[in-house]
């Protein structure tokens, strides 16, 4: 059916009707062709451009529980990103952002693409697998949290019981019930997490290297590793590049899982500047430092994609 | 030849003990939502006694909100799509310089956190009553579901002939209707995988759902679940059950609409 619609209109590509009618009818169509776009331009200001400016009006203001009532949010000029600043919480949310951040790509990337190799071989069943493999990252992330809780939990989670019965442990394991752990643990389940999305994306990368890349690399010696650094490597870098700015973009304002596991705790330990900024706003109605937190973590998401466009732009040039 | 029909099957193997490994979770989910009250997580690797009680308390506690979920998510993909797909085929088929400039939008807005379309949202919904609403809700969805959806489309699109369209405006179709007529049935497949991830997206969300609600009237079932854990858990059995009920479009679509996911994760995502 749409084959036969396709023959019959290369025929008329070109012809005389199809001009004349474009130029008659040229000024109703750029109307339209507005009307086309106006919806979605209109969303996108409602969703995106509003809220950006409104958090960069709130986080200049005292926005508080009282401004709710009586519709006052007197200007304070920087006083909102100071005292988030300042405040004794800020670094270490920032070094457990710096951290969550980092170790999940790392490893999510690492493990991601080790398996994108392996299921690039082909054998039986391989497609099958690879793309049931994508369901941890299909669920919603509170499903996976409460699961994981589940796992986790300290006396009688199968995590602990399995790792005691292995005698790899002599007493269970507080993951989330102890500071020094509970960010490894928060990292560890937002790696299982994030693995599907970056098989799935290295895969698709994999497969659009030329076999003659590799049959050529072969008389030359490049086998093995030598081929994967010489011929896998360099041309699987820009998908690289792309899945680790969607990355740190991505893994930098995760907030549902760190709120499904742990909070924020214990003791704050796995407080980021997602997790702050959610607490500053709506457990402690202070919407002022609550929007400027998330303009600071807006800010270094902007750096890391001013980086990534300068980096491939560089590439290009070369 | 059999020396290397042997080294697949090793690799097949291989393959399924690293699917056993990743999809463990999931697996322990539906085996603890099988389990009795008391002992859930105490329970062995099988569920050896099966019982639906944690199914029944899910099923009663929590069966409201995942209607909810379902009424939102299925909103949001009505919305999602309507807005996005009239743009999705101007960006790929009209020639504009602002073309550049959509395209750039959509690529930012990717960058704002949830958090910060919460803060405004709430603001916003306080003053204008949108607050604990269903179509407040559907609207802050369509801020995952209307991008994805547009890059999506797009993607397809772009290959569409222009003069599929130009062959039925010459029979006097406007632009509108030769969108309709045409444009639509081709991209059936791209509207599904996009449909499909703006309903995941949706029935995903979390931090819409926690903090553009803020009484028990309207409450997804995310929602749900992050009360159940909210201190100790007193049930596991019922809340693994109600995590199995919300993973289950998840699965479907994985197994019905495997295809669709893949291209959805590559499209979204490599523009």
């Amino acid at each position: 059916m749409a084959q036969a619609t396709i023959t019959r209109t290369t025929d008329a590509r070109g012809t005389g009707p199809v001009r004349r009618s474009r130029g008659r009818r040229h000024r109703g169509e750029d109307l339209t062709k507005i009307l086309f776009v106006l919806p979605a331009a209109v969303a996108m200001v409602a969703l995106f451009g509003y809220p950006v400016v409104k958090n960069l009006l709130m986080s200049l203001q005292d926005y508080g529980l009282r401004t709710f009532f009586t519709g006052a949010a007197p200007w304070v000029g920087l006083k909102n990103y100071s005292t988030v600043v300042t405040d004794n919480l800020f670094s270490d949310a920032m070094v457990n952002t710096a951290l969550f951040t980092i170790g999940s790509i790392a490893f999510q990337f690492v493990i991601g693409l080790a398996l994108a190799l392996f299921f690039h071989r082909r054998f039986p069943l391989s497609g099958v697998l690879r793309s049931l493999l994508l369901l941890p990252w299909l669920l919603p992330l509170i499903v996976s949290s409460a699961t994981w809780r589940s796992i986790l939990e300290q006396d009688s989670g199968i995590l602990n019981r399995t790792l005691s019965w292995l005698h790899l442990i002599n007493e269970p394991v507080p993951w989330l019930n102890s500071p020094s752990v509970a960010l490894i643990a928060v990292i560890g389940v937002n790696i299982w997490i994030g693995i599907p999305f970056n098989v799935t994306l290295l895969y698709s990368g994999l497969a659009e290297i030329p076999d003659e890349l590799y049959e050529a690399g072969q008389l030359d010696g490049a086998t093995g590793w030598r081929a994967f650094w010489f011929i896998t490597w360099p041309n699987l870098r820009a998908v690289a590049s792309v899945l680790l700015m969607l990355g740190v973009v991505y893994t930098i304002k995760v907030l549902d899982i760190i709120l499904g596991l742990t909070g924020g705790g214990p003791a704050n330990a796995t407080q980021t500047l997602a997790t702050q900024s959610y607490e500053r706003s709506f457990i402690d109605f202070k919407f002022g430092e609550g929007a400027a937190l998330s303009n600071i973590l807006i800010a270094i998401s902007f750096l890391f994609a001013i980086f990534y466009l300068r980096s491939t732009r560089r590439a290009i040039d070369e | 030849m059999n020396d290397s029909a042997v080294r697949r099957a090793v690799y097949t193997v291989i393959g399924v003990l690293i699917l056993v490994v990743m999809l463990f979770p999931v697996y322990w989910m539906l085996n603890a939502s099988l389990q009795p009250s008391g002992n859930t997580l105490t329970a062995g690797f099988l569920p050896l006694h099966p019982t639906f009680s944690g199914y029944q308390r899910a099923l009663s506690e929590q069966g409201g909100n995942l209607v909810t979920s379902l009424i939102i998510a299925t909103g949001t993909v009505i919305l999602s799509l309507a807005i996005a797909t009239p743009c999705a085929y101007a960006l790929s088929q009209f020639r504009s310089r602002w073309v550049s400039v959509g395209l750039l939008a959509i690529l930012i807005s990717q960058m704002i956190p949830g958090i910060v379309i919460a803060n405004a949202l709430y603001t916003a919904y306080e003053r204008i009553g949108l607050l604990n609403s269903i179509p407040g809700l559907i609207l802050a969805n369509c801020a995952s579901g209307i991008p994805f959806a547009i890059l999506i489309l797009r993607s397809f699109m772009l290959s569409l002939p222009p003069s599929l369209v130009e062959a039925a405006r010459v029979d006097g179709a406007g632009l509108f209707r030769a969108f309709v007529a045409i444009v639509l049935p081709i991209s059936k497949n791209s509207l599904i995988t996009a449909g499909l991830f703006s309903f995941l997206f949706s029935w995903s969300d979390f931090l819409f759902a926690l903090t553009l609600t803020t009484k028990g009237g309207v409450r997804p079932v995310t929602l749900g679940i992050y009360q159940y854990l909210g201190t100790q858990v007193q049930n596991w059995n019922a809340v693994m059950a109600t995590a199995v009920l919300s993973a289950i479009p998840a699965i479907v679509l994985l197994v019905a609409a495997q295809k669709y996911i893949a291209a959805g994760a590559i499209g979204g995502a490599v523009k």
